[in-house]
């Protein structure tokens, strides 16, 4: 080797290459530990036989199968509780070295939060398809048809986005292990003051505004009318407002964290 | 090609809040050579490499790595560099030879197996290749660490503190590796806070005191700095030891504790 040789490596980062490559990784954490899917389907799927075989007989407020009612809902509880591995598996990296074996090298600078994010999308889904799977075995039935089923997974994959973006920011900030999820205890509370589990009509006046304005019922409300087979109407623009509007701030937030922390 | 200085620092400073960390750091290394950044803790030796490494950008001053500036070119830099740091970066989940192959992908290195294969060989973790790392000894985490900052031969390589925390076999294992390193030629700066790692290892020794280079050269040159040995006389203190034995005495010996009394 001649000494003090030029580098044979190519000196520009590819960002999608890079990305695929720490996604490949991450994905290889979450097959590693395949429980991170299970556990984040476990409380979701408690949830659902909860309140569908405990509670569910009391609510009469719901016309219809209350399985059919309640999933939305539960699926939305599994994304806020599937986000809180992605923060700490981002904190791992970053309260270790690799963050900054990563940052010395010629990648691209934010491949690392991608192959996170991405992580989470394809962990998240699959912990749906699970939840999903039980319901149906719990009469769960829908009349929708390709296309519905192809939007709920679009707008599921939208909300997985948005929150992911929001556990970012506590996946680079937070100081221990322990305080890297707390976030996500708030996330999945949202969804009992709102449709999800019974109709905002019969809630006290400023509890009814809360859940009637909050994203999580017009997300709610729209996965339900597309497994309906119903119009989605105006509630469908308002998700979809709310989603992007969550997620573009929340963006913008972790990205600017990351500059602000790793340059 | 060859460049005329392999790391070149005038003039840097860097502080934390009103914490001057770095008051004018100047260090040159020729290419090829060891340098031993030596000096205690808190001196600055992990700012230094840190921002050489471009994960830290400096008050004021320069630096150049293998003839890229740090602040204007950093890619440059990075492509030109392997840092390992203080605390291992190595992933736990992976095996050791996912590990290489992580890292050959991300340099893109066609051949990543082949390449991986080649630095298990070569640090002793053929056997340990398709464990998972969090199986691995320390010392054998800091192996492959530092075989993972070698994928893609870089020019340059930072080792912070590579020892720190070994036990005396691992640290043994490391010198190895660093001094073959050395003899193919590649430029390595480490820190190290152990004076017997500098006299080791080093072509040359920064003593780094105070955010200064306070004294540069070879062993044989610092050692000139030295006044020239003198015959010093030395009181020495009695240890609890001596105390102990004075007062109790050998068995053989009873009378000599009573003439002293």
């Amino acid at each position: 080797m001649s000494v003090g040789s030029e580098a044979k490596t190519p000196v520009s980062g590819n960002l999608a290459h890079d990305t695929a490559v720490l996604l490949q990784r991450s994905l290889r954490h979450v097959l590693r530990s395949p429980d991170t899917i299970v556990t984040t389907a476990v409380t979701p799927i408690a949830m659902l036989l909860l309140f569908v075989y405990v509670f569910g007989g009391a609510l009469k407020a719901v016309d219809g199968s209350y399985v059919d009612y309640l999933l939305p809902g539960i699926l939305l509880i599994t994304i806020a509780s599937g986000i809180a591995y992605t923060a700490f598996r981002l904190f791992t990296d970053v309260s270790g070295g690799i963050v900054d074996r990563l940052r010395s090298m010629p990648i691209g600078r934010s491949a690392l939060l991608w192959g996170h994010v991405l992580t989470s999308l394809v962990a998240n889904l699959a912990s749906l398809v699970l939840v999903v799977l039980v319901a149906l075995a719990m009469g769960f039935r829908s009349g929708a048809g390709v296309l519905a089923w192809l939007a709920v997974a679009g707008l599921l994959a939208l909300v997985t986005l948005a929150l992911t973006w929001i556990a970012v920011i506590p996946g680079l900030t937070a100081k221990s292990a322990d305080g890297v999820s707390g976030f996500s205890y708030p996330l999945i509370f949202l969804p009992f003051v709102s449709s999800a589990f019974v109709p905002t009509a019969g809630m006290p006046g400023p509890v009814r505004w809360f859940a009637q304005h909050q994203p999580v019922t017009s997300i709610v409300n729209t996965i339900r009318d597309l497994y309906a087979g119903i119009p989605v109407g105006d509630q469908g623009w308002i998700a979809l407002a709310w989603c992007f509007g969550v997620l573009v701030v929340a963006y913008a937030l972790a990205m600017g964290t990351y500059r602000r922390k790793f340059g | 090609m060859t460049t005329p200085t392999a790391i070149r620092v005038a003039g840097l400073t860097k502080s934390y809040g009103d914490r001057l960390v770095l008051a004018g750091v100047d260090l040159s290394v020729a290419p090829g050579t060891v340098v031993a950044l030596l000096g205690s803790n808190g001196a600055g030796k992990t700012t230094t490499v840190q921002i050489l490494a471009t994960l830290l950008r400096a008050d004021s001053g320069e630096a150049a790595v293998a003839g890229h500036d740090v602040a204007t070119d950093p890619a440059g830099v990075r492509a030109s560099i392997s840092l390992t740091g203080q605390f291992t970066a190595v992933d736990e989940v992976l095996t050791g030879r996912e590990n290489l192959m992580l890292v050959a992908r991300l340099r893109h290195l066609q051949d990543a197996g082949v390449l991986a294969d080649e630095l298990l060989d070569r640090f002793g973790l053929v056997e340990a290749a398709r464990r998972r790392v969090a199986t691995y000894s320390g010392g054998m985490r800091r192996r492959l660490d530092i075989a993972m900052g070698l994928v893609g031969d870089p020019p340059v390589l930072f080792l912070d503190e590579p020892t720190t925390g070994l036990d005396p076999q691992a640290r043994l294992e490391v010198w190895r590796t660093v001094r073959d390193l050395a003899g193919a030629g590649t430029t390595v700066l480490l820190t190290t806070q152990y004076l017997d790692e500098a006299e080791q290892l080093a072509d040359r020794i920064a003593i780094l005191h105070q955010g200064r280079i306070i004294a540069e050269g070879t062993l044989a040159e610092l050692r000139c700095l030295m006044p020239p040995a003198t015959v010093e006389y030395v009181e020495r203190q009695p240890t609890l030891e001596d105390v102990l034995l004075a007062i109790v005495g050998p068995d053989t010996r009873p009378q000599e504790i009573g003439t002293t009394r």
